[in-house]
């Protein structure tokens, strides 16, 4: 089947879909965008949250068809969503985004350069989550992100409780989460400064 | 594989008329996890996403008809007060991601004893309203829905539409056990509701027995116990023994088994340690509003 | 970051920011955050392939036949192989033992073992075509614990073994055993006041890494193939792989791709050999993806163990002796167990000073899940009873855990039971001193204005306690872990540094064969490389087989080898630098010649802080690149009768206390803090240190109390491969988790750092259960606890 759906502010279309296709797969495999990522499949460890119409939830457990005419925000996305959201004008991923949706092709390597990705422009989750040493092997990373913006969309100023409760439906295997509270904390006191 | 998008609800009961063996979809929770690890391959998905009216709830007199795909984050922030059973049973569901998607229709159609909605349901009291192309609209009594291990009362032209629950007309409360503190599946729950109007209380457990039950013998000796003692009416505190002899009763109500999740001795002594914390708790409660009422007065 | 002791010995002493000693963020850190970060499962190519393994359904039977016609028919499908279309003679492989079958032959051993291999062109096609080989299957009796193992009508689980321990183990199916005898237990037994035994269980863990077992197999034009491939160690992949293949090295390309963690779970092949072999046959890129519940079998696990302790003491609280029997579950193939055995049996007296013991360590082949290396490797089986064991041996003293364990602390130039000096600081009482001495956290918190707030209290949100039942527990431990591979291996790792000018300023370029599995290494070596070469910018070349082995990612090693492989190639290619400057510039300043040189910020400087010259002008158009092994010191076998041996490289210690709250009434568990004390001789990188710390000391907490693979013992088929029932700690479980870090030099390793990622993983379990027995009363002798055992109704 065909389906189509909005990504990060693009409309996208997948074809041949298989109907028991998820969300999650669509987005990795058809649409060229691995970065919700694909550790459990059966809605336990949310590395692979996204916003549905502004919603996080588990894109693996969201039929493809049942994306048809929806919003998707993706990490990938993050970003743009962030800076609109910052700039007042942007509902559930509806705004336009400058993001190149690139495959992951096996030639582009594992891109480990410490020139990778420089002047790359982060959401402040992004960017306290490197800055706290929140990323370990990173797997949890882009679904702790979309939980995290989100929590802080709702709640700037979260008590060490609320974040845990937020993030309870997110697994992380390698960094005891202490530095993830950091990364959200920081995330928090920087928005509140306005930095 | 064919995937359903109706556009409505007579489109829905339609092709469940139709496609008998469709699998209905709504929060996917439940029915993508089979499909993703190989254990279920229907010949249809129904996708119920696009019916807005699954999602919405109105408040009666009595009773909240509660639409089937309301997501438990959504009866976790704005029916706490008329359903507060139910809303901290969906507070304990899985993670906020789950809760965002998941709703009480989920729970009812995959029928399993472990769905975290039910005990609230039983206690509280409700109806499930379903509905096919044939015969339109009928309401089964909570009580009457769970059939067996995964079985519930639907025919196959059926669909849940809502669940009307009563309105909480005292204190409720629910607890459940599970080897985490967050995400995780009940190894057994428990929930009780205090019915000041009817001076009866209900109860619902999970996971404890091939079904979601009610302990009906712990029900019936409290409610003596209750009436006899004059608690009602005097708002004194449960006496350690009878509160012991509902536990216990609660606990014999359970015909658990062993598994990964836990032993069935453990989810016996579980389940009485939940009704004699639960009743303390909405006893409390309700002695609280009884005597500020009585002061009010 | 507490610096004590001697000083840290430097070589170059670089001021060069973003050098050793700082916490640099991740080179890799913005491509994480933002999904850009190509993971195994990632990998993508046009026109590509999905492979599928079809898994044994029983635990142990021999294969009667395999029909794959029907799936062979089915529209999609490109190719289905068994055992019998298997290239060439080597049809096994395994990591010291070859006897693990790339695909089943005859017989499987254990539930979940692959038997066919389907490639189609999409994940569904592949499945059900999967799901049409018939494969029939005459069922054996199932061998699960020593018991079954070793009777005397057992079926051996590998007939016809000829690896090189079978010579001097008691049974076929026990896969090694290593005794360790010092000094005379039952002279010293009588000088005991006070003894104890014990007999501890410990359950199956499972690593858990959250990024699935995946890869792409592109095929090359010359017959070989590509493998983009999530893995610990290439080199050792690439070993096995080749001669399955009938290809020599060079022609099995393989490349790192991101690696979503690994734990130990990695060391051992999962789905590289099945994603070549399909390539090649088909002529297309083949992808596997597992799901998680294929994760489960398709990784080795913690070995479960039984450990029987006895130990005594006097009565002034000094252990007489100590007498030990580790039993280990090895499963259905080798995989790590023989090292296992070592590590749990050298260091099973734990950090304490016992001259007199009888040790006994095996592994068994069994048909349960096969087991292998899991961060802490045998030594946190053995943590978890010896600190058992300190804790009863202190309450029968009537004395305090934490003076009694001080009491009895190994130091420097302590006798290891294996005879080996430990030769470095091992300041086990002091990490002791100070994790007691750390504030308490408060009692209660759970309390608010408006009432109970459950997410702080045992349970959690699931609402079974407002306080009712909840009592506070506090215990300690502490454990030895060695760092580096062990028993004679020859353990070396391999860098490639260049150093050249691009744009004006001087660029060095890190390549070694190293997988970064999150741990942080890439970001140490590129402050390796300031600091050694005086750089700012510094490139790390992706891991491939390109250059030489880098070793495992495994033992804590890491940092100390590769870092010291780093570290050695940068001062080569440092010499070479000022060669070319001294050829170009030494007549123009006698420094040049007689000063001790240093590169810093970019340029040349003496050790007196007078600037030389540009690196920029040193080099010009000239590259300088250097590609050289690197060694730590050589280690030896331990004996076969005795156990003697110097056999470990360092070792490194943690200690925690734990403090939990039990609902005693529901044997529901929250643990409040977990703080821990670790000596890391130097931290290369303190924010890298401390998440090491902080990860692992979780992964203590979940084998502590939820954690394990539960293996049906009448069918020895798992009964929970899903993370919906095998539970791993969500934040809700994780307590705040302080860190002390103390910096002892070890004079033998680079810049006298010491292995970081394990140790924390022993000593966290044991506390947490020191902790629950201090608030229960309970005796506890199994991990994890279940809510059965803390209300007797197991």
């Amino acid at each position: 089947m065909r389906v189509n759906f909005t990504v990060n502010g693009r409309p996208r279309e997948a074809d041949d879909v298989w109907e028991g296709e998820s969300l999650l797969y669509v987005l990795r495999e058809r649409l060229g965008l691995p970065g919700s990522k694909n550790a459990c499949e059966q809605g336990e460890c949310g590395s692979c949250t996204v916003r549905l119409d502004g919603v996080p939830v588990c894109a693996c457990l969201v039929a493809a068809g049942q994306a048809e005419g929806r919003e998707v925000v993706t990490v990938e996305g993050l970003a743009d969503y962030a800076r609109q959201r910052a700039q007042g004008g942007c509902a559930a991923g509806a705004c336009g985004t400058s993001l190149q949706d690139g495959r992951h092709r096996p030639a582009e390597g594992t891109g480990t350069g410490s020139q990778a990705g420089e002047g790359t422009e982060l959401s402040p989750v992004q960017q306290a989550f490197i800055d706290a040493g929140a990323v370990q092997c990173g797997f949890c990373t882009p679904g702790l992100l979309v939980a995290s913006d989100e929590l802080l969309e709702r709640n700037p100023n979260p008590t060490d409780a609320d974040i845990r409760e937020a993030l309870s439906g997110n697994l992380c295997r390698c960094t005891g989460y202490e530095k993830i509270m950091d990364a959200v904390r920081l995330a928090a006191a920087r928005q509140s400064e306005g930095v | 594989m064919d995937f359903l998008r109706p556009a409505s609800w007579e489109e829905a009961l339609a092709a469940k008329a139709e496609h008998p063996t469709a699998v209905p979809i709504a929060g996917g929770t439940d029915v993508m996890v089979e499909i993703n690890f190989d254990h279920r391959r229907p010949e249809y998905l129904l996708d119920l996403n696009r019916i807005g009216d699954l999602s919405e709830w109105e408040v009666g007199a009595d009773t909240v008809r509660l639409g089937a795909s309301v997501p438990y984050t959504q009866i976790m922030e704005n029916l706490r007060a008329e359903l507060p059973g139910l809303a901290l049973a969906s507070h304990t569901v899985a993670s906020p991601q789950i809760r965002n998607r998941g709703g009480v229709g989920g729970n009812l159609g995959t029928a399993s004893p472990a769905g975290d909605a039910h005990p609230a349901l039983l206690a509280a009291g409700a109806e499930v309203e379903v509905e096919s192309a044939a015969r339109g609209t009928r309401l089964i009594p909570i009580d009457a829905f769970y059939t067996g291990v995964k079985r519930n009362a639907l025919q196959p032209d059926e669909l849940i539409r809502a669940v009307h629950v009563r309105k909480a007309d005292g204190p409720q409360q629910f607890s459940k056990v599970g080897t985490r503190n967050a995400m995780v599946i009940a190894v057994c729950a428990f929930g009780l509701a205090l019915h000041p109007v009817t001076r009866t209380v209900r109860t619902g457990i999970g996971s404890a027995a091939p079904t979601p039950v009610r302990a009906e013998a712990a029900e019936e000796f409290l409610n003596a116990a209750l009436e006899e003692g004059g608690f009602w009416d005097n708002g004194k505190i449960i006496t350690p023994s009878v509160a012991k002899r509902f536990a216990d009763l609660c606990s014999a109500a359970c015909n658990p088994i062993d598994d990964v999740r836990g032993t069935a001795s453990y989810r016996r002594h579980a389940v009485g340690v939940m009704a004699r914390r639960t009743l303390t708790w909405t006893w409390e409660s309700y002695r609280g509003t009884h005597r500020t009422t009585e002061g009010a007065a | 970051m507490q610096a004590e002791g001697a000083p840290t010995k430097i070589t170059q002493g670089s001021r060069t920011k973003g050098g050793i000693g700082e916490s640099t963020l991740r080179p890799d850190g913005t491509l994480k955050v933002t999904g850009e970060f190509a993971y195994s499962s990632d990998m993508w190519h046009e026109d590509m392939l999905w492979g599928q393994i079809l898994r044994s359904t029983v635990a142990h039977a021999e294969i009667v036949s395999i029909d794959t016609g029907e799936a062979l028919a089915t529209p999609g499908v490109y190719a289905v192989l068994t055992y019998d279309d298997l290239p060439t003679d080597v049809r096994n492989y395994g990591l010291e033992i070859q006897d693990t079958p790339v695909l089943a032959h005859g017989k499987v051993r254990h539930h979940g073992e692959p038997v066919a291999l389907v490639a189609a062109d999409h994940p569904e096609t592949a499945r059900r075509a999967a799901a049409k080989i018939k494969v029939e299957y005459r069922e054996l009796p199932v061998i699960t614990d020593e018991k079954s193992a070793v009777a005397p009508d057992a079926v051996l689980v590998h007939e016809n073994r000829d690896d090189h321990h079978i010579g001097h183990v008691p049974h076929p199916n026990i896969v090694h055993r290593q005794p360790i005898v010092r000094g005379n237990v039952d002279e010293a037994r009588r000088r005991a006041d006070v003894i104890v035994e014990g007999e501890y269980t410990f359950g199956m863990q499972d690593q858990a890494f959250l990024g699935p077992e995946s890869g792409l197999a592109v095929p090359e034009e010359d017959g070989g193939v590509h493998l983009y491939i999530a893995t610990q160690w290439l080199h050792s992949d690439l070993r096995q792989i080749a001669p399955v293949l009938g290809l020599p090295e060079k022609k099995v390309r393989m490349t790192l791709s991101g690696v979503g963690g690994a734990f130990g779970g990695r060391e051992d092949l999962s789905m590289q050999i099945h994603a070549c072999l399909l390539a090649l046959r088909t002529g297309k890129p083949v992808k596997i993806v597992y799901n998680r519940f294929e994760s489960f079998f398709g990784h080795v696990h913690r070995h479960p163990a039984k450990l029987h302790y006895e130990h005594g003491a006097t009565k002034d609280g000094k252990l007489t002796h100590m007498k030990c029997r580790i039993v280990l579950d090895g499963g259905a193939y080798a995989s790590a167990s023989p090292a296992v055995v070592g590590n749990a049996s050298s260091l099973s007296a734990g950090p304490y000073v016992v001259d007199d013991v009888d040790i006994e360590a095996i592994a068994l082949y069994t048909n349960n899940p096969p087991c292998g290396a899991m961060r802490g490797f045998g030594a946190v089986q053995a943590c978890f009873a010896y600190e058992a064991q300190m804790d009863k041996l202190a309450k029968k003293l009537g004395m305090d855990p934490v003076e009694f364990r001080r009491l009895n602390a190994m130091e420097q130039g302590t006798l290891m039971p294996t005879g080996q000096p430990v030769d470095s600081p091992a300041p086990v009482a002091e990490l002791l001193r100070r994790v007691k001495a750390m504030p308490l956290p408060p009692e209660r918190q759970w309390e608010s204005s408006e009432g109970a707030d459950v997410r702080q209290l045992p349970g959690g949100l699931s609402n079974t306690t407002h306080g009712e039942g909840v009592v506070r527990g506090v215990g300690y431990a502490v454990g030895i872990k060695n760092v580096g591979f062990s028993e004679g291996f020859d353990d070396y790792s391999t860098a490639k540094v260049r150093m050249e000018v691009v744009g004006g300023e001087p660029v060095a370029t890190v390549h070694t064969a190293m997988a970064e599995v999150g741990q942080g290494g890439v970001t140490v070596h590129a402050q390796i490389a300031r600091t050694e070469l005086g750089v700012t910018r510094v490139t790390i070349h992706p891991a491939d087989t390109q250059v030489g082995s880098a070793g495992s990612t495994s033992a804590s090693r890491q940092t100390y080898v590769t870092g010291g492989a780093v570290k050695n190639a940068c001062e080569l290619v440092r010499e070479k630098v000022l060669e070319i400057g001294r050829r170009k510039f030494g007549s123009y300043h006698p420094a040049w010649a007689t000063a001790e040189l240093l590169l810093e910020g970019g340029k040349v400087v003496t050790d007196g802080g007078e600037i030389l010259g540009d690196l920029a002008d040193v080099l010009e158009d000239e590259a300088v690149e250097v590609e050289e092994e690197w060694r730590h010191r050589p280690t030896e076998a331990f004996d076969l009768r005795t156990g003697q041996g110097n056999g470990h490289v360092q070792y490194s210690f943690a200690a925690h206390r734990a403090v939990v709250e039990v609902d005693t009434e529901l044997g529901l568990v929250k643990v409040i803090e977990l703080a821990c004390a670790q000596d890391v001789g130097k931290a290369l990188n303190p924010l890298s240190v401390i998440g090491q710390i902080q990860g692992g000391t979780t992964q203590g907490l979940g084998v502590a109390v939820m954690e394990e693979i539960i293996v049906d013992p009448k069918t020895a088929k798992v009964r929970n491969p899903s993370f919906t029932d095998y539970l791993i700690p969500t934040i809700l479980d994780t307590p705040t988790i302080p860190v002390d870090v103390l910096e002892l030099a070890d004079e033998h390793a680079p810049y006298g750092l010491r292995g970081v990622g394990e140790a924390p993983t022993l000593s966290s379990t044991p506390a947490v259960l020191a902790a629950i027995r201090n608030a229960t009363g309970l005796a506890l002798d199994r991990t994890p606890v279940r809510p059965e055992h803390l209300t007797g109704t197991a």
